[in-house]
């Protein structure tokens, strides 16, 4: 409906909201990112012209399909968080789009950015940090369905709904403090606030790093059951290769701000493509004192983001470096597989790596 | 409005449950409050020289302004006049009385008006940030640049003597510090989770600044305004002793530790009295202050 037109209606006033229904279908992913790119200049003192820049993310491209739990992996300072408010838009991209369930977001003819946070929704790694120390747990779950337009005391009731649902006693929650709770009931308390504005898609950057193991499970295992609960759809991004493992349908692998593999969680952690994937997963800690890990998978630390390699980035670590991985960038792409793309020239059939396939010439 | 719920989720019985009364946040500061024995005695003598100040005319016990030549000087404890008379012979104790009604308007005022006008400036640019905060934060750096005695007795004395200008004068002193502390700590704020989290749920900046960012500024704000009343009490006594401010006949403590000045080595007790009183409330303040700062930690 146009603007004008709504002005000459009156609007009913909110009294829930509604998650927005599904539009393109089970095929079409309800997620494309397309080209991000995000650098922070760097100033050399001052006065001094900005020339340098850290390339926090270089020309990221993924999908994630309706459903499916997407994990996205890498060491510290890789890009993943950066990746997130990108996506979520808390932070503009230098260049590069993303379409939410085929619309473009944030642009003209698109979903505009209120409806589109709607559909979206994160929860945060700091569970302190995340929740403000001056609100109840009822008033802060309540904010977001309040500026959307429901009313005070069906927000309220929503909120203690919520918290029940994620495993907290209303009676005895509702009028907390942050600084009353343990950091697991906090989580909780932040996946009940993501969750009261009906999104579609959740990110969890990070979102159970800080607790410790058993607190861990429980809430991994909360956020399994909303999910198939809600038909939920999870950007997982986390350094802990198991709860990965555990919770994810396809992985994402980072390195230095970009991707260099992607594919399902069976084929990534048993038939790994790219070196620096197969050097994650052997860091791996083992529980079988056999396979303990004797020698370090990877030794040195990632190349400075401000000044990244040239061709491809994993080279100056790489134990199969070569000629062609300084003088060209390995694409993303698939052996004839399309789900399991990698990024290394080693597996590119023709790319001048000793170790590539032959390039088969069909006449 | 249940069936709203019970189609979402299954409605436990605890929701329907009724609520526990709850604390609230400002409730819990004054319980703890109370527990502080120094911030609740200062609040009960600054209490009292607000009353007093209010009720001047049924309390004094002589006319402020009545002077009599015969009975100058007198000193403290003469009969009649309990806090002896000045050097016009007005009795010293109903003018300390009615001094404090301007003494305490000229302190609490302008930090008031500075407390509005430099937290909404401060919390502005600290959440905007950027280039605004830059522009602004600069522009009032000027005024911080110059001691705050100096600025207002250069703005006074501009603007010329007179109980508004001198109101206008230290309310344009403290608005740069108060900007300065509220930007601060929006700014720190700014950067915390929760208000990402509030940005995602698409609230508007307006909104954001009022539910959630406020709440955690104006504390720590408070705290630091009402230290400055203090300070303004003295800079409003500095400027009438200087004679910028409130003029005789007014009594006002400052202006009365300036026209006694004279007789501090004939009476000394009586000339150091309007000073005492400016003490007095002064370390009232910044002890109440010191009180409210630690029964906001919620996590004592």
């Amino acid at each position: 409906m146009p603007p004008y037109e709504r002005l000459l209606i009156p609007m009913p006033p909110v009294t829930q909201l509604v998650r927005s229904p599904d539009r393109g279908g089970p095929v079409q992913p309800l997620l494309s990112v397309r080209n991000l790119v995000k650098h922070f200049p760097v100033r050399d003192g001052f006065l001094a012209r900005t020339k340098r820049a850290v390339h926090a993310v270089d020309d990221v491209s993924f999908d994630v399909a309706k459903g499916e739990t997407l994990g996205i992996v890498g060491e510290s300072g890789c890009g993943k968080s950066t990746t997130a408010r990108l996506i979520a838009r808390l932070m503009l991209p230098d260049s590069g789009g993303l379409l939410f369930d085929g619309d473009g977001v944030d642009e003209f003819g698109g979903m505009s950015l209120q409806e589109y946070r709607r559909n979206l929704q994160m929860v945060f790694q700091d569970s302190f940090a995340s929740l403000n120390p001056r609100m109840t747990m009822e008033d802060t779950i309540s904010f977001g369905p309040r500026e959307h337009g429901v009313g005070r005391q069906q927000a309220r009731t929503r909120a203690r709904a919520l918290l029940d649902r994620v495993g907290l006693r209303p009676a005895q929650f509702a009028q907390r403090y942050p600084h009353e709770l343990s950091g697991g009931q906090r989580q909780r308390v932040n996946i009940a606030r993501a969750l009261a504005l009906e999104p579609r898609l959740l990110i969890l950057d990070e979102a159970v790093a800080a607790l410790d193991k058993s607190v861990q499970a429980q809430v991994l295992n909360l956020l399994q059951e909303l999910k198939t609960e809600q038909g939920l759809t999870y950007i997982f991004i986390s350094h802990d290769l198991h709860v990965v493992q555990y919770l994810c349908d396809r992985v994402m692998v980072m390195y230095l701000g970009q991707v260099v593999e992607v594919g399902p969680v069976a084929q990534i952690y048993s038939a790994a493509r790219h070196p620096y994937t197969r050097a994650l997963l052997s860091a791996v800690p083992s529980m079988d004192p056999a396979r303990r890990t004797s020698k370090p998978p990877l030794s040195g630390d990632p190349p400075n983001p401000i000044n990244p390699p040239s061709g491809c980035r994993f080279r100056d670590r790489c134990p199969h470096a070569e000629a062609v991985c300084a003088s060209a960038a390995p694409l993303l792409h698939g052996q004839g597989n399309a789900a399991h793309l990698a990024a290394c020239h080693m597996t590119m059939a023709g790319s001048g790596h000793s170790a590539a396939p032959a390039l088969e010439i069909h006449v | 409005m249940t069936s709203i719920v019970s189609s979402a989720v299954p409605m436990p019985d605890a929701v329907l449950a009724p609520q526990v009364a709850s604390a609230g946040y400002w409730r819990s500061v004054l319980q703890r409050l109370h527990r502080d024995p120094v911030a609740m005695a200062c609040a009960a003598i600054l209490l009292l020289l607000v009353l007093a100040a209010l009720l001047a005319p049924w309390i004094t016990p002589a006319d402020p302004f009545k002077a009599s030549m015969l009975k100058r000087l007198l000193p403290v404890g003469s009969s009649g006049h309990w806090l002896g008379t000045d050097e016009l012979g007005r009795d010293l104790l109903s003018r300390l009385i009615y001094g404090g009604r301007l003494s305490l308007t000229m302190g609490i005022v302008p930090v008031v008006l500075a407390f509005v006008i430099g937290t909404s400036i401060g919390v502005l640019a600290g959440f905007l940030g950027g280039k605004i905060n830059m522009v602004v934060m600069r522009t009032l750096d000027v005024f911080y640049a110059f001691p705050s005695v100096l600025l207002a007795v250069a703005i006074s004395g501009a603007m010329g003597p007179g109980m508004s200008n001198s109101l206008l004068a230290l309310t344009i002193v403290f608005v740069p510090q108060i900007a300065r502390v509220a930007e601060s700590v929006t700014t720190q704020v700014a950067k915390l989770d929760y208000i990402d989290a509030a940005r995602m749920s698409g609230a508007g900046t307006l909104a954001i600044i009022r539910v959630q960012v406020l709440g955690n500024v104006l504390g720590p704000v408070f705290v630091y305004a009402t230290g400055l009343i203090s300070v303004c009490m003295i800079l409003a006594s500095g400027l009438s002793f200087l004679g910028l401010g409130v003029r005789p006949p007014e009594a006002e403590w400052g202006l009365m530790l300036n026209t006694l000045r004279s007789a501090i080595f004939n009476n000394p007790l009586v000339a150091a009295l309007p000073g005492v009183m400016i003490f007095i409330t002064s370390i009232c303040f910044n002890l109440l202050a010191d009180g409210i700062r630690s029964a906001m930690d919620l996590r004592r």
